[in-house]
């Protein structure tokens, strides 16, 4: 592997995690902040892999796999969801959906 | 070789995710950018020798869950809705970055402690064959889960996004 | 032979299971079945339980020496808690083949009577499928109190009466007195098992205790010995009782044991709800308040003989409740003019008889009244039934009479019945009762035993007058009653008539199965009291070795008064009639006193009823729940938590996804820090 060493990927999933976080926490275009989300479980899936890697076990990349799984259903779910709350309110601005409040 | 290839991709990847959230003027380049992200990823994965992983991540991933995303962004902007792409209370960013940076750093600490160096794998490591056999016979279970997972996706998204009749 | 029988448990199923399919069908499928069906169902399967019974008594008796003589069937095993079982399981031995032929004997005839008593309800269409149903139902239980194997089973089969009797009673539930009348009946029967359950637990205990955890029949009785020296040591604040400071843990027991019987069979202080009973159906105050439910507390007494017999304390004191109830009830039901309440007050009259028998522990007397009254009586409720039928429903006798030519069948064996009740030789009644006060005057450990015999000397001439006096009110003279009514009183049918018949032929000659040893060896006949030797193995009488010379005196002490009792009503209701006016006159308030049951129910009303339900309304449901647990629990903490707390925890609520998103990361990174402490 070169002279990379373990730790360098799990710095990379946690920054791409990062920027997932940051994302989520500040746009408000509901769609972009879904794609956040998904940032951030790639970044989950890229530190599993390299874990997986590490041991030397594939079960990290099983999980990999049902995490994706997941992920493709979540997507597909909370895009339909997105649809019929735009359809609705005819606005993708998150702050418009703030009705349950105090 | 490998070395260089590392570099570049994580590069990549954070460019790319770092386009995912910092683009202001259209979600189109978001999601262009989070392909960007997990085709660099995939090679990532590719690098760490999870082929298959690495397979579905481009199918799956880039292949369908982010066309399906452009789908979307395309079906809702023809309807002219007002996008406020923005960035809200700067205090708001600023705090979310330091929690997480505080605590990825915790993490992160625990995690550098004496790496050891890779291990040898035998070549069907991560290979689709392997993770086939692993998936039909100890993972049966999850696999069957997933299925019903999808079917009960699929129900979801096709009621929820359909149009009224009346 | 074997002592395992599996065919006992169809004595009981069989009507369960008709009870049960026909329940469910008014239930479930909210129809019911033609009349030919219920009938063939509901009637068919007491009698086939009386067949198999039969069939199983004769097994009994001739297959097994007297010692030997029992059947077990266990249907399985119920409770099993370490070295403790209790199983569901039958047992046929002499005493309990005596109630079981009993219960199924007397109990056909009156399902059979039902058929055309309550024909004549149209009222409430399903009335007559319902009836049948909780009358199987009460067979069931009533079976399976009688033949159970242990306190348990039995104790069940006791819930399961008072439940019937409760639903039976309050048949006609849509007039609130009906309803009402059933309620005290389960209330007061509660308060008397309360007693009941006190007794099997000590029981329990204490064989436990000594090493045999058990409640079953014969293994107590087997090893009551181990019992018979305890006491209880008594709390100072009762050091006003007799015997006091310490009592006989046996004499505990049963009498706890007896505080149920009480409340089952209608003795004092728990006879309150017996008339108040005949609010329902006449054949439901034939089987249930006369024959068969409120014998039970007399069958309990017996089957629990082998520690009654060790228990002289609580012997005494059924004795006496017995006897001073006898009297009693026997003085209220002078003055009552509705025909089923003279006759409920004559229930509880013999009833009373039956316990002096069993606390003189003459047991075999006991069950041989049980079996003499359950013909006599049922008999004479039916008899009543169907003089209320033909009347169109008028229960005051004081608009009755004449109805000796108008319903003759009725009129013969009512008049048979009548006979019995009063102890007239040769009828079965003069046998049974004669047998008790013999008991009662030989019972030299009983203390005042004399009084008791005096009592129920006196009491028999007491019932002797009040029964002929219903008798002559009712069937001879002329017909006080109205006009129409008149003309309406009409002999009933054949399904009503011919139990009456059978009734009648049993209380004339059932008598025989206990014919006294001195009477028997005039006729040439040795032993002749074939029920007491039946039952001597089970149910120990001491023998009472008396010269036939003083056997015969005593009966004819009793004969005598009742005829006198006889005579004095033939007086009052026959050739003097003016008589009975002038002399409630000339004594009106004892009178009123006495009619109105000595106001025992006001008395009751104003010491237990009302305190309770205003604690239990002031109280308990305004003060505690509404009061504390509500007020100052649920609705105070919520009050308390949205005062103190409300205005700043609300702001968490912004209905922002993202503020959402980021307090679960604080969340997170919170949890992972703490995770990875020390790391």
């Amino acid at each position: 592997m070169g002279d990379i060493s373990p730790f360098q990927f799990q710095v990379v999933a946690a920054l791409i995690f990062m920027v997932g976080v940051v994302g989520v926490l500040t746009r408000r275009n509901v769609i972009v902040m879904f794609m956040c989300i998904e940032l951030m479980l790639n970044a989950a899936n890229l530190s599993l892999v390299a874990f997986s890697r590490e041991v030397g076990d594939d079960q990290g990349q099983i999980f990999a796999f049902m995490v994706m799984v997941v992920a493709a259903v979540e997507v597909a779910v909370g895009l339909a969801i997105i649809i019929s709350l735009v359809r609705n309110r005819d606005t993708l601005n998150i702050e418009d959906a703030s009705q349950m409040k105090w | 070789m490998r070395t260089a290839l590392f570099w570049i991709l994580s590069v990549a990847a954070l460019a790319g995710s770092i386009g995912v959230v910092g683009n202001v003027r259209n979600p189109i380049n978001s999601a262009l950018n989070l392909v960007v992200t997990m085709l660099a990823l995939a090679g990532l994965y590719v690098l760490l020798e999870a082929q298959f992983v690495g397979l579905i991540q481009v199918m799956v991933y880039a292949g369908a869950i982010v066309v399906l995303f452009l789908f979307v962004i395309m079906l809702l902007n023809l309807r002219g809705s007002g996008t406020a792409g923005a960035e809200v209370q700067p205090l708001v960013k600023i705090a979310g970055t330091a929690v997480v940076a505080i605590s990825a750093f915790f993490l992160l600490r625990v995690l550098s402690t004496g790496r050891a160096p890779w291990p040898d794998v035998d070549p069907s490591y991560g290979t689709t064959r392997a993770i086939g056999e692993a998936l039909y016979t100890d993972y049966v279970l999850a696999v069957q889960v997933a299925g019903v997972l999808l079917l009960a996706g699929i129900l979801a998204a096709v009621v929820l996004a359909k149009k009224r009749l009346d | 032979m074997e002592h395992t029988n599996e065919a006992l448990r169809w004595i009981a199923l069989l009507p369960l299971a008709s009870a049960v399919l026909s329940g469910l069908w008014l239930v479930l499928a909210r129809g019911h079945w033609p009349r030919a069906l219920v009938i063939a169902l509901a009637v068919g399967a007491p009698i086939a339980s009386f067949a198999i019974a039969l069939a199983q008594v004769f097994r009994l008796a001739t297959g097994f020496d007297a010692e030997q003589r029992f059947f077990v069937d266990n249907l399985y095993t119920w409770i099993s808690a370490g070295d403790f079982h209790a199983e569901l399981s039958f047992l046929l031995d002499p005493l309990s083949s005596v109630m079981v032929l009993v219960v199924t004997g007397v109990g056909s005839l009156i399902h059979v009577y039902s058929v055309g008593y309550m024909d004549d309800d149209h009222r409430e269409d399903r009335g007559f499928q319902r009836f049948f149903a909780y009358l199987n139902l009460f067979m069931f239980s009533m079976l399976m109190l009688v033949l159970g194997d242990n306190l348990l089973v039995m104790f069940v089969g006791w819930e399961g009466v008072g439940l019937c009797s409760y639903l039976l009673i309050g048949f006609w539930y849509l007039d609130d007195a009906n309803a009402a009348a059933g309620q005290k009946a389960f209330v007061v029967n509660r308060i008397g098992d309360f007693g009941f359950l006190l007794g099997i637990f000590l029981l329990f205990w204490s064989f436990a205790g000594a090493g045999v955890p058990t409640i079953e029949f014969r293994e107590m009785a087997a090893n009551v010995g181990l019992l018979s020296d305890r006491v209880v040591e008594l709390p100072g604040v009762l050091s006003f009782l007799p015997g006091f400071p310490s009592w006989g843990l046996l004499t505990l027991a049963c009498l706890c044991l007896f505080v149920g019987a009480c409340g089952k069979s209608a003795q004092i202080p728990l006879y309150v709800w017996l008339p108040d009973a005949m609010a329902g159906p006449t054949p439901v105050s034939a089987l249930i308040h006369a024959a068969t439910m409120v014998t039970a507390g007399v069958y309990m007494v017996c089957r629990m003989s082998f520690a009654y017999s060790l228990a002289p304390g609580a012997e005494a004191t059924v004795a006496w409740t017995g006897a001073i109830t006898a009297l009693f009830a026997a003085t209220i039901g002078l003055a009552q003019n509705d025909i089923k309440k003279v006759l409920a007050y004559s229930t509880v009259s013999q009833l009373g008889y039956m316990f002096v028998a069993a606390g003189v522990a003459g047991y075999s007397a006991a069950i041989f009244h049980v079996m003499t009254h359950a013909f006599f009586k049922a008999l004479l409720f039916l008899g009543a039934g169907s003089v209320i039928l033909g009347m169109h429903h008028e229960q005051d006798i004081t608009r009755m009479g004449g109805l000796r030519t108008r319903m003759p069948w009725t009129w013969i064996t009512f008049l048979v019945g009548v006979l019995a009740i009063s102890g007239v030789p040769p009828f079965s009644g003069f046998f049974s009762k004669d047998e008790i006060l013999l008991a009662a005057s030989q019972a030299h450990d009983i203390p005042g035993h004399e009084w008791i015999w005096g009592l129920g000397v006196l009491t028999a001439g007491l019932t002797a007058f009040y029964m002929f006096r219903l008798y002559y009110l009712v069937f001879t003279g002329e017909c006080r009653a109205d006009h129409h009514t008149r003309e309406q009183i009409h002999e009933s049918g054949g399904w009503i008539v011919l139990p009456l018949v059978v009734l009648a032929v049993l209380s004339v000659v059932g008598g025989l199965v206990g014919l006294p040893d001195a009477y028997g060896e005039l006729a040439g006949v040795p032993q002749s009291n074939s029920l007491h030797y039946f039952l001597q193995p089970v149910a120990p009488s001491p023998v009472h070795h008396v010269e036939a010379s003083v056997e015969f005196g005593l009966a004819a002490v009793t004969t005598g008064v009742g005829l006198l009792g006889i005579a004095l009503a033939s007086l009052f209701y026959v050739w003097r009639r003016e008589l009975p006016a002038q002399i409630a006159g000339a004594i009106r308030p004892l009178y009123e006193l006495v009619r109105d049951k000595y106001r025992i129910d006001e008395l009751y009303d104003a010491l237990f009823v009302r305190p309770l339900v205003a604690i239990s309304r002031g109280l308990l449901a305004r003060g505690i729940d509404e009061g504390l647990i509500d007020g100052l629990g649920v609705n105070g903490v919520a009050r308390a938590f949205v005062a103190s707390a409300d205005d700043v925890l609300k702001y968490l609520q912004t209905g922002l996804a993202q503020s959402y998103v980021f307090a679960m990361l604080v969340g997170g990174a919170l949890l992972i820090a703490w995770l990875v402490r020390g790391a």
